[in-house]
C-alpha cells in the first residue's frame, strides 16, 4: 500500500508548465528565483524577464517540468519569495505562448532556395543575407521553433539564439496588481 | 537634523525596541560601532566568534519571542554568521543580522574583507537587503524587522556598505510598513476549519501532532485548552516541546526518530491526525510511504508551502496557529457533535498499554554514569523550571526525552539544521534575556568544543550558565549509528586528546567540576545550582556505550520502532483498537 509519498501512483505524471511571475524590479530578484530552483532541485527549461509597463515591476516567464506535486511546491515556494508580487500557472487555462528565435543557417547552392522556402512555410523572415548564409527570425511556440530547427538541419545550422518562452493568458483578465 | 547612517542604524534598533545586540567589530562596521559607543540604550555583547553572536541572538529570540539582533563586519564577519543564520532559518526564528560591507565603489573589486553577503546568505535567509542609499536605511531596517517577525518568522540580513554608514540624512523611523509583495495570511479559511472540526469530532483514534509553530505563535495556552477540550492525545515534535505541558496526562511525549513508543504507535494507528504548526520533517515521518496509513490528515500552517510538501494532506488550513485554534475552539464548543466517548476511551486504553512499556527505561549502573540519569537529576533539581539549551547529538535526544518541559520557550535547540556548537552561545542569549533564571546547557564534549571560545564572553558579561557536559569521549550519535549500521566500525568518532574541561573552565575564570561516579551526580548539580552567580562547567564522565532508544531507523515506519533492551516488545501486526 502506497497512498502517501512522492512515489505513490498518480503523482508522477511529469508535465510542462509555464509560470508567469510579477516580481519587484530590484537587483537580485532574478537570482532569488534562479537560486530557489537550483537549491530545491527543480529544473528550469527557460526563463525570460524584462520590466513591464510599470517599470517597478518585472514580468518573468518560467518554463519548468514536474509532477503535479512538484509544480505545486514550485508555485508555493516562488510565492514565498518576498520580491514576488503575484504569479499564475498559465498552463492551467487557455493561453498564448510565443518564443522568438534568431537562427543563422548555411545558404549555399541549392539550399539557398530551399531555406528560403522553408522560411516562407514557417512564416519567418530573413533579416540578414551573405553569400553563404541567412539569418532567420522566427516567432512561435516552442514546438514550431523546434520543427524549424529540425527542418533546417539539412542545410546546416551555424548558430541558434532563442529568447525563451513568453506567455500570456487569453481573454480580458490580466496578471497585474 | 541630519545624522549619519551609523547613527540611524543604532537609533532604528532603539526605536524597534531592541535592548541587546550581539556582535563583533571590524573595518566595515566601525562607523556603526562608533555610533554604538555614544549611547546606552542598545546594549552590545561582544562575542568571541561571529557564529556565537548569531546563536546568542537566536537563543535570545527563542526564549523571549522578540527578534534577535546580531551585528558583524564584512567578509569573514559575515561568512562566520552563515551557520547561525541557517540554524535560525531552519527553525523559523525571527532575527535581524546587520553586516558591514566594503565601501560602495569597491563592491565587486575583490576588496579587502569583501564578500557578496547578500549572495552568500540568500539560500538561508527569509529575505536580505543591500542598502545603497542612506535615505533608504531606516525603512530597510523597519522592513527587515517586519519580515523577520511576521508570517513564518525567519532571519533577515541587512548589508550596509561603509560609506552608507558615513553619509548623512534626516532620521525618522517609519511607524508602519506595507509591502505589496509581502502580505502573510493569518486567518484560516472558515470552510476548511469547519471541515477539520467535523473530522476531529468524528474521530475514533485521533492524534494531535504539535510543532514549533505553536511556540513561535505563542499559542501554547490555546493548544492546551484545545487539547483538553477534546481529551485527545497530543504529541510534540522536538521543536514543539513545551508547546503542550509534558507532564499532562494527555501528552504522549515526543514523536519521531527518538520519540516515545506511545506517540509513534499512536501516529501509526490514528484515524485522524491534526498537525498544528509542524512541517512533517523526515525525522518525524520516518518512511513517508508508511506514514499514518489509516489517517485523514488536517494540517494547520502559516506557510502554504509546508502543506502537502512531504505528506499529502486532506484538509489544509493556511493560517496562524492562534487564530485557527481560537476558531476551532469556538466551533467545537458550539457544535452539537461531541467526541465519541466510547471510542476515545478505547483509544486511550490502547495508548496506555503502549505507555506501559516504559520505552524510555534504562538500566542504572553503580559505576558508570548514565547520561539519561544526569538529565533526569537536572530536571528534578531544577524543578523542571530551567531554560535548557542543547547542542546536537545523543545528549540532545536525552535532554528532549528526559527533561519534561511544561512551558514554552524553555527548550532551546537546533532542531532543523542540527548545529553542533549552538548550545553555549544560545544559552548566553537566554541568560541575558532572563538574568535571574536558571539556564542549563546540556552538551557533549564534541559539541561544546565547537563554540567553546564563548566561555570568555560568559566571563565578561557574568552569565552564570550551568553547563552539563555529557562526556562519553565519543561523538555519541555518530558512534551509535556506526554501531548499528556500520558493524561497529567507529570511524573518526572517538575524540582523542580531550582537554581537561575542569581546568579549561577555570582558565576562563569559571568553576569547573569533574564528576565520575553516579553517586556524585546529584551533589554536583546541587552545588552548581547553589553558585547562582557563577558559570559552572560540570564535566560528567558518562557511559561510553549508552544508546538513544527507542529509535526508528531510516526507511522504517512509526510502528517499526526499535526499543531499548529494557522495554518490552509488541507484535507490530496486532489488531487496531
Amino acid at each position: 500500500m502506497c497512498r502517501r509519498g512522492r512515489s505513490g501512483p498518480g503523482v508522477g505524471l511529469i508535465m510542462r508548465h509555464i509560470i508567469s511571475i510579477l516580481i519587484e524590479n530590484e537587483a537580485g530578484a532574478l537570482s532569488r528565483v534562479a537560486g530557489l530552483f537550483s537549491a530545491r532541485g527543480y529544473n528550469i527549461e527557460s526563463l525570460t524577464v524584462a520590466p513591464t509597463d510599470d517599470p517597478t515591476l518585472s514580468r518573468m516567464t518560467l518554463v519548468t517540468r514536474g509532477s503535479e506535486a512538484i509544480i505545486e511546491q514550485i508555485t508555493k515556494q516562488l510565492n514565498k519569495l518576498v520580491d514576488v508580487v503575484k504569479l499564475i500557472d498559465l498552463t492551467e487555462g487557455p493561453h498564448i505562448e510565443r518564443e522568438m528565435m534568431l537562427i543563422k543557417v548555411k545558404a549555399v547552392g541549392d539550399s539557398r532556395d530551399e531555406v528560403k522556402r522553408l522560411v516562407e512555410i514557417f512564416r519567418g523572415r530573413i533579416i540578414d543575407v551573405t553569400d553563404t548564409s541567412y539569418i532567420v527570425e522566427l516567432t512561435g511556440d516552442a514546438k514550431k521553433l523546434d520543427a524549424f530547427i529540425n527542418a533546417a538541419r539539412g542545410a546546416g545550422i551555424i548558430e541558434t539564439v532563442r529568447s525563451g518562452v513568453s506567455g500570456i493568458g487569453r481573454g480580458e483578465k490580466g496578471l497585474r496588481i | 537634523m541630519e545624522t549619519t547612517g551609523a547613527d540611524i542604524v543604532i537609533r532604528s534598533l532603539k526605536d524597534e525596541g531592541v535592548e541587546h545586540i550581539f556582535g563583533y567589530p571590524g573595518g566595515a562596521a566601525l562607523h556603526i560601532y562608533d555610533a554604538l559607543y555614544a549611547q546606552e540604550d542598545v546594549k552590545h555583547v561582544l562575542v568571541r566568534h561571529e557564529q556565537g553572536a548569531v546563536h546568542a541572538a537566536d537563543g535570545y529570540a527563542r526564549s523571549t519571542g522578540k527578534p534577535g539582533v546580531a551585528l558583524v563586519t564584512s567578509g569573514p564577519g559575515v561568512t562566520n554568521t552563515i551557520t547561525g543564520i541557517a540554524t535560525a532559518y531552519m527553525d523559523s526564528i525571527p532575527m535581524v543580522i546587520i553586516s558591514g560591507q566594503v565601501t560602495s565603489n569597491l563592491i565587486g573589486d575583490d576588496a579587502f574583507q569583501e564578500v557578496d553577503a547578500v549572495g552568500i546568505s540568500r539560500p538561508c535567509v527569509k529575505h536580505n537587503f543591500l542598502v545603497k542609499d542612506v535615505k533608504d536605511l531606516a525603512m530597510t531596517i523597519k522592513k527587515a524587522f517586519y519580515i523577520a517577525t511576521t508570517g513564518r518568522p525567519g532571519p533577515v540580513l541587512v548589508d550596509i556598505p561603509k560609506d552608507v554608514t558615513a553619509h548623512r540624512t534626516e532620521y525618522t523611523y517609519p511607524k508602519t510598513v506595507s509591502m505589496r509583495s509581502y502580505n502573510p495570511v493569518t486567518k484560516g479559511h472558515g470552510g476548511q476549519i469547519k471541515k477539520a472540526v467535523d473530522l476531529l469530532l468524528g474521530a475514533k483514534r485521533p492524534m494531535i501532532y504539535a510543532g514549533g509553530g505553536v511556540i513561535l505563535d505563542n499559542a501554547s495556552e490555546l493548544l492546551t485548552s484545545f487539547v483538553r477540550l477534546l481529551g485527545y492525545p497530543c504529541t510534540n515534535t522536538l521543536m514543539g516541546l513545551g508547546g503542550y505541558p509534558a507532564t499532562d496526562p494527555l501528552n504522549v511525549g515526543m514523536l519521531g526518530m527518538h520519540g516515545t513508543y506511545e506517540a509513534n504507535m499512536g501516529m501509526h494507528d490514528c484515524d485522524v491526525l491534526l498537525s498544528v504548526g509542524a512541517r512533517f520533517d523526515d525525522r518525524v515521518t520516518g518512511d513517508v510511504n508508511k506514514f499514518c496509513p489509516h489517517a485523514k490528515i488536517i494540517h494547520i500552517d502559516i506557510d502554504p508551502a509546508q502543506i502537502s510538501k512531504n505528506i499529502p494532506c486532506d484538509v489544509p488550513i493556511v493560517g496562524s496557529v492562534s487564530t485557527v485554534l481560537t476558531e476551532m475552539i469556538e466551533l467545537i464548543k458550539a457544535s452539537k457533535g461531541k467526541p465519541d466517548k466510547g471510542a476515545i476511551k478505547k483509544w486511550w486504553d490502547q495508548i496506555d498499554e503502549w505507555r506501559g512499556l516504559n520505552c524510555l527505561k534504562y538500566e542504572l549502573d553503580d559505576k558508570l554514569i548514565k547520561p539519561q540519569y544526569v538529565v533526569e537529576k537536572l530536571y528534578e533539581l531544577t524543578g523542571g523550571d530551567a531554560f535548557v539549551t542543547s547542542d546536537v547529538g545523543q545528549h540532545q535526544m536525552f535532554a528532549a526525552q528526559f527533561y519534561k518541559f511544561d512551558q514554552p520557550r524553555r527548550w532551546i535547540n537546533s532542531g532543523g539544521l542540527g548545529t553542533m556548537g549552538f548550545g553555549l552561545p544560545a544559552a548566553m542569549g537566554v541568560q541575558l534575556a532572563h538574568p535571574d533564571a536558571t539556564v542549563a546547557c546540556i552538551t557533549g564534549e564534541g559539541s561544546i568544543q565547537m563554540c567553546i571560545q564563548e566561555l570568555s564572553t560568559c566571563k565578561q558579561y557574568d552569565l552564570p550558565i550551568k553547563i552539563v557536559n555529557l562526556n562519553n569521549r565519543y561523538l555519541g550519535m555518530v558512534r551509535q549509528w556506526q554501531e548499528f549500521f556500520y558493524e561497529s566500525r567507529y570511524s573518526h568518532s572517538y575524540m582523542d586528546a580531550l582537554p581537561d574541561f575542569m581546568k579549561l573552565a577555570e582558565a576562563y575564570g569559571h568553576v569547573g567540576m569533574c564528576i565520575e561516579k553516579p553517586g556524585d551526580v546529584e551533589g554536583a548539580i546541587k552545588e552548581a545550582l547553589k553558585l547562582k552567580d557563577r558559570l559552572v562547567f560540570m564535566d560528567f564522565i558518562t557511559d561510553q556505550n549508552a544508546n538513544v532508544y527507542p529509535m526508528i531507523a531510516a526507511g522504517k515506519g512509526h510502528n517499526e520502532m526499535e526499543l531499548g533492551p529494557c522495554a518490552a516488545v509488541v507484535d507490530p501486526d496486532r489488531e487496531l483498537a
